[in-house]
């Protein structure tokens, strides 16, 4: 794990700027320490040693000194990576995967990544051909984020470390801001910060005196919605994907340290933690996360499973004011807005995990995305049968059934909940069918943007800029691949894995892994059928098959409850603190600029009197405190001051 | 009559659902729903209201879009109702 920075052109005081861009990011590796610069290049490194930890210290030269490393993450398959380059005869100094990049690299240049199997972000400097080449894992599990700034290129695991480089300051992007409050998260390359750009998922970057190049190494993939699967048979398909979820979870299970698990509850983490267990002679350690509202806890779930496998377990409760007293901290790390708390309570888990002396964790984390998990996958089937019938009384009940954890919608009746979810006047061949109500439920929040953000931001529609980024074969997919397509390149590492993943865990030097997201296991998912995963409205129909064996009967055939934390009641009553009232103050809001005070006056009101609002009030809410937050640290304005003026 | 139910239920609407926003252009049959005015929840808020001001108990097969996706509808239920007195 860890963090890097460094820049590709002629600097003074190289070293210096180093220092202070890893001291800035010093949180995602408090192990060790390490620069290296050479006329026209330099990178710095902080280290959480897991893997060679006498051995591996970075950044890391190749005994010729022409080719450099910085990495953050972990290539899981580096075991058999090394054995086949000792075969060819490679000499190995180290006993680190940092190591097998170089080797690989000096083998194959840039193509070395489709042989990687991992979590991974890193920068070689390639003194030969005197440029430097950065890449991203497949689905962005680990963060690169660049910019340019008098002709050079800089970059870094995160943010605050660019923000180091002379010349470049925070500013916010209206567009990333519009794109949060109608999508949950900015279209990569864009970040909030206005100029900064981050490195897509399964992307590399060549950089040298010839400019900067990017292209995509990897791309989620679906096969034509006609085309006959070469699963035909469930049982196989359970079969195969037992034996590669058993591989990606033993393959994350190598390190130099002891590895632990997050345990929700759910299906998702018990199926990761109970093969897990079973590799862990020692006995695993597993961590949760326990709230005292109802609606949100899942401790007896939790307490069932942990207690079947006969694991360690510890837990973090969650209670009304914890939210709030870690929201600055979560949006210092997330680095961006964004519009619902979730992040918070595993900002407080990996805190226990690091209380608790580990450094890694397993993750449930992706199976959502990869076997159709969702309740939007299941909404958009149950909207299509809606729309086979529009006038239908009865059809529209089936949206009860899949919120059965929301209460006001138990309540309405079928014609309000077929036009809640635009059940009646559906467009098929819409791109983002599956997402639409979302994504218009979201963007109502903008309601609160201020006269001159909406004047900069014109007629800017981030639906459409999505549509834009969907590729040509798209509109060949199945539409459970489609919505599954959009889950997975654009929530998943926009939101998922940067907001509530990477930046929480690594904020107190935790790596998280995620057997789920093996390439191996997403590729294999992508071609299985449609039913197979969404089966009528039962949710990873084929992922229950296949580790049935493993749960105990009460976790097996759980519905899914979605990971979701109190939004707004967090920062009322008992949870509200001074900062909330500054940063939501009229004075603040009219200092940062970007939404109308008097709305948000009556929203704050409003929130703070009544707890239960609905889903835009919270997420507008969640959403002004954070920007309001994210504008206080980084951009420097004083909105506690301003508040006092 | 209707006009001045109008005028009350716009000034709820203004308040509670645009948070102050008088400059929206709200037309009297604009929908609620389809314009991102109301959701799931701000259907409770809205039936709420009416119980609470025109002292109106609503069955649920009152709650329902041709009552209340538009002021003019709003209004005309109110006044229907309000004609009616309510049995215990």
């Amino acid at each position: 794990m860890c963090g890097f920075g460094g820049y590709l052109g002629s600097i003074r005081d190289g070293k210096p700027l180093l220092e202070r861009m890893a001291a800035a990011i010093g949180h995602r590796g408090p192990d060790e320490r390490g620069i290296f610069t050479t006329p026209g290049a330099g990178l710095g490194h902080v280290r959480l040693s897991i893997v060679g930890l006498g051995d591996g210290q970075q950044p890391m030269s190749d005994p010729s000194g022409e080719l450099t490393i910085a990495f953050n993450g972990e290539i899981f398959n580096y075991v058999e990576l090394r054995d086949e380059l000792r075969a060819k005869g490679r000499r190995f100094r180290t006993a680190s995967d940092t190591e097998v990049i170089l080797h690989l690299y000096e083998e194959l240049g840039e193509d070395c990544l489709s042989l990687l199997n991992g979590d991974f972000a890193f920068a070689i400097w390639d003194a030969r051909r005197r440029r430097m080449m950065l890449a991203r894992d497949r689905m962005g599990v680990r963060p690169l984020f660049h910019t340019m700034s008098g002709g050079t290129l800089y970059f870094a695991s995160e943010v605050k470390a660019l923000l180091e480089v002379p010349g470049v300051s925070a500013e916010i992007d209206p567009i990333a801001l519009d794109q949060i409050f109608t999508l949950w998260a900015p279209i990569a390359p864009r970040t909030p910060f206005r100029d900064i750009l981050e490195l897509e998922p399964g992307h590399l970057m060549i950089a040298d005196q010839n400019g900067v190049t990017t292209r995509p190494y990897w791309q989620l993939d679906y096969p034509d919605r006609d085309t006959r699967s070469v699963y035909t048979r469930e049982s196989h398909a359970a079969e195969e994907l037992r034996d590669l979820l058993t591989d990606a979870t033993r393959i994350r299970m190598r390190a130099d340290v002891p590895v632990g698990a997050y345990l929700s509850g759910g299906l998702d983490s018990s199926v990761i933690s109970a093969l897990a267990a079973g590799m862990t002679p020692q006995g695993l350690r597993t961590f949760s996360v326990t709230f005292d509202s109802v609606e949100h806890d899942e401790s007896a779930f939790q307490e069932e499973m942990a207690a079947a496998l006969g694991t360690e377990h510890s837990a973090v409760a969650c209670g009304a004011g914890d939210i709030a007293g870690d929201f600055p901290d979560v949006i210092r790390f997330t680095e961006k807005p964004i519009i619902r708390t979730a992040p918070a309570p595993l900002y407080k888990l990996s805190r226990l995990v690091r209380e608790a002396g580990l450094k890694v964790v397993l993750t449930g984390e992706g199976a959502d995305e990869v076997f159709a998990g969702y309740d939007i996958f299941k909404e958009a089937r149950v909207r299509r049968f809606c729309g086979r019938q529009p006038g239908s009384r009865s059809r529209p009940h089936l949206f009860r059934k899949l919120y059965p954890y929301l209460p006001g919608l138990q309540q309405q009746s079928a014609e309000y909940l077929a036009a809640f979810f635009g059940a009646g006047d559906v467009a098929l061949d819409d791109p983002l069918f599956s997402h639409r109500p979302r994504f218009k439920g979201t963007a109502a929040t903008k309601m609160f943007f201020s006269a001159d953000l909406r004047a900069e931001l014109k007629d800017y529609d981030a639906a459409e800029e999505l549509v834009g980024r969907l590729p040509a074969a798209f509109g060949r997919w199945h539409p459970l691949h489609q919505a599954q397509y959009l889950e997975s390149r654009f929530l998943l590492p926009g939101y998922i894995l940067s907001s509530q993943g990477d930046r929480m865990a690594m904020a107190h030097g935790i790596e998280g892994r995620f057997p789920f997201l093996d390439h191996r296991l997403v590729e294999f998912a992508a071609r299985l059928p449609p039913e197979m995963k969404l089966k009528g409205l039962v949710e990873k129909h084929v992922l229950r098959e296949a580790t049935k064996d493993l749960l105990p009967p009460a976790i097996g055939r759980r519905t899914k409850q979605p990971y979701r934390a109190p939004d707004s009641h967090s920062f009322s009553g008992a949870g509200e603190l001074d900062y909330v009232r500054s940063a939501m103050s009229g004075d603040a809001i009219a200092a940062g600029g970007l939404f109308n005070a008097k709305a948000v006056a009556k929203l704050y009101e409003k929130c703070q009197s009544r707890p239960a609002s609905g889903f835009r009030d919270n997420a507008a809410f969640v959403g002004i405190l954070s920007t309001q937050l994210w504008l206080q640290t980084f951009t420097g304005r004083s909105l506690r001051k301003a508040a006092a003026a | 009559m209707t006009q001045a139910i109008k005028d009350r239920v716009r000034a709820f609407v203004i308040e509670n659902f645009l948070f102050g926003d008088s400059a929206y252009e709200l037309a009297d049959d604009a929908s609620l729903i389809e314009n991102d005015i109301i959701d799931s929840t701000g259907v409770l808020e809205l039936v709420a209201f009416i119980e609470d001001d025109f002292g109106i108990v609503m069955a649920d097969a009152d709650i329902v879009p041709q009552n209340l996706d538009s002021l003019a509808r709003i209004a005309a239920f109110i006044e229907a109702k309000a004609a009616v007195p309510v049995s215990a």
